[in-house]
């Protein structure tokens, strides 16, 4: 059994119901069973309901809750609801939760909309999202136009705080990564190379490799990862406590004072992160050839200079450029476009990591197109 | 409506510090079962800190919190569960989750602490939120409704359970007059329907004097309680001139009125 309460329902003369509750009724038995009172008032014509509750122990919302239904049916279906045997609180708490009346259209029913509508929907929101880029991007321009004529307002404190946490407070992460790419992409080339014993290769696949792609597309991934989200999450945060508000209707356009220092700093950033990234790819490179192959250290920096032209090395730079740039304006775009909830701010967040990675490989693969055909 | 039941939250000499600097020393109040008790005092007289070492957020530097006879400060963790499991709380901006409708946030207390049927669940948050003023906004999210509205449905996640104790840190901030009355007359109700403890935090007069049967009002300058006592008595004999002007809005100006 699980609840100690007893309730029991008798008829007396015409139409009258009497519902008798006795023992304990609280929250962790159970709500009193409705059924039976809907039951008995579908079985046969009821005008009144009463209640008798001389037997009733401790109750709580749990009694509340079963009478608020029961009064419902008795409004739905014109029954005459004698209150009077309930105990006085129990009385003052039905009263409250009838006092003031459900808000006309505030109930919301599920949507079941046809596959056509979702379709339609989702194209519309994909629309959206895409003018909103675009808005955001030709603001940006403007806020560069401002920049360039010395009179976008952001303050230069700002500036270097987010040049550091995006350079120096990377380092260890890019660090990390870049030596252990370079380690991977030795080992991968030196299983190959030695088949045909051409292991001092090791140093050009690894040199061109981490120069050409892999310096900056990692680089643009962490970056993605640790400070586009983080932008996003800032920004959404500043919109859900109302302090982008608060810039706007100082004159300040949070374009200026927000999103260009960003952009601004992650894309100078980003070159000497990735400088920073090939070094070290290359270095890992030559931990394991120097440990594994027969390659000796001076060899392997000869070959990895020889194979490296400062074309090859150019388009890692420049292409790191436009990953900054990529990263910070995804990460901004999502924190503007971020909704007024924390969940909002996490969804952000994630939606600017995503956006950042694929802009990075598609372009990458723009570039990769474009190079081919310029023979660079 | 003197309460002078037992004793349900003492406070003993709780002094709050962070590092050197000292927010509150000393302080001692009782509050009675039944009651409903006010924190008062001015901006930064650490009303809301009081709160937070009562519900167990913070650990007072000295002296000791304590529910019936047990302390809570010395209780073990699964002894503050316990204790906290009775007791309700409405923060200061409502804290609902944000992820979650107005039906669920109500809801989880209940499907965590009860045995209830998932359909018995969505009844009892219906039954809540409709005692609240919000019956029909079971499916909204917290985003899409105003910030009364948030506060109210805070208040019914923090009675989800129907607890003994309710803690409401500033329940009346920001809601129009009207619907202030409304959640004061809701507090009354509570505490007398279902015999709950009610201990609120506020700085406004108007519910004060409504709701208040017992309160200690704290100084930010000397840093501790300098009054103690229901608020409508220390309106008519209070001789501290602070709480004078305080539950005067300032009117009183330095005479001191002493009415023996």
């Amino acid at each position: 059994m699980r609840h100690e309460g007893n309730l029991s329902i008798t008829r007396s003369g015409d139409g009258a119901l009497i519902v008798r509750l006795a023992g304990g009724w609280r929250l962790e038995a159970g709500l009193p069973p409705l059924a039976p009172v809907e039951r008995e008032i579908h079985a046969r014509t009821t005008r009144t309901l009463a209640f008798d509750t001389r037997e009733l122990g401790s109750w709580d919302s749990a009694l509340v809750t079963f009478l608020a239904e029961v009064s419902a049916l008795c409004r739905a279906r014109g029954i005459a609801m004698d209150q009077g045997g309930l105990p006085p609180g129990v009385r003052r708490l039905l009263e409250l939760a009838e006092a003031v009346p459900e808000a006309a259209g505030a109930r919301r029913t599920p949507l079941r909309a046809s596959w056509l509508a979702h379709v339609g929907t989702d194209a519309l929101a994909v629309w959206r999202d895409v003018r909103e880029a675009l808005v955001f991007l030709g603001e940006l321009v403007l806020s560069l136009g401002r920049l360039v004529r010395g009179r976008a307002r952001f303050r230069r404190l700002d500036l270097f705080v987010i040049v550091q946490s995006c350079s120096a407070e990377a380092l260890p992460i890019v660090t990390l990564i870049s030596v252990l790419v370079g380690m991977i992409l030795a080992f991968v080339g030196a299983v190959q190379l030695t088949r045909f014993g051409a292991q001092i290769y090791v140093a050009d696949l690894v040199a061109i490799a981490m120069v050409r792609e892999m310096g900056c597309i990692m680089t643009g991934i962490i970056m993605a990862g640790r400070t586009g989200s983080g932008f996003a999450a800032q920004i959404g945060t500043m919109r859900v406590t109302q302090e982008i508000d608060a810039l706007t209707t100082l004159g300040i356009p949070p374009m200026d004072f927000l999103v260009l220092p960003r952009v601004v700093a992650l894309s100078l950033m980003m070159p000497l992160l990735t400088v920073y990234a090939n070094v070290l790819g290359i270095a890992g490179g030559a931990l394991v050839s120097v440990g594994m192959l027969d390659v000796t250290l001076v060899q392997y920096v000869n070959e990895s200079n020889t194979a490296v032209t400062l074309t090859s090395y150019a388009t890692g730079i420049g292409k790191s450029v436009v990953f900054g740039v990529l990263v910070a304006l995804s990460g901004c775009l999502r924190g503007m476009q971020s909704g007024k909830s924390s969940s909002a701010v996490g969804d952000a967040a994630t939606s600017a990591v995503v956006t950042g990675i694929v802009l990075i490989i598609v372009a990458d693969g723009i570039f990769a197109v474009v190079f081919h055909v310029l023979g660079i | 409506m003197a309460a002078d039941g037992e004793a349900h939250i003492t406070v003993r000499s709780l002094t709050v510090a962070y590092g050197d600097f000292v927010v509150l020393h000393d302080l001692d109040f009782t509050v009675r079962r039944g009651s409903i008790f006010v924190i008062m005092g001015g901006s930064g007289s650490g009303k809301s800190t009081v709160l937070r070492h009562l519900i167990g957020l913070e650990e007072p530097a000295k002296g000791e919190v304590l529910y019936g006879s047990e302390s809570f400060t010395r209780a073990a963790p699964e002894e503050r569960a316990r204790i906290m499991r009775r007791v309700g709380v409405l923060y200061q901006s409502g804290a609902l989750w944000s992820s979650m409708t107005l039906a669920e946030n109500v809801g989880l207390p209940l499907e965590e602490y009860t045995d209830l049927r998932p359909a018995e669940i969505r009844e009892v948050a219906a039954l809540k939120l409709a005692l609240v003023g919000l019956k029909g906004f079971e499916e909204h999210y917290p985003s899409e409704i105003s910030g009364g509205m948030q506060k109210r449905a805070g208040v019914a996640r923090a009675i989800a359970l129907d607890p003994e104790v309710i803690f409401l840190d500033e329940p009346s901030a920001g809601l129009d007059p009207v619907t202030s009355r409304l959640l004061d007359d809701l507090i009354l109700e509570l505490r007398d329907s279902l015999g709950a403890t009610v201990v609120v935090v506020t700085h406004e007069l108007a519910s004060i004097f409504a709701i208040g049967d017992d309160s200690v009002f704290l100084d930010a300058e000397t840093r501790t309680g300098i009054a103690h006592g229901a608020p409508r008595d220390l309106l008519a004999h209070s001789t501290n001139l602070k709480v004078r002007r305080f539950l005067t809005r300032g009117a009183e100006n330095g005479v001191e009125r002493n009415h023996g």
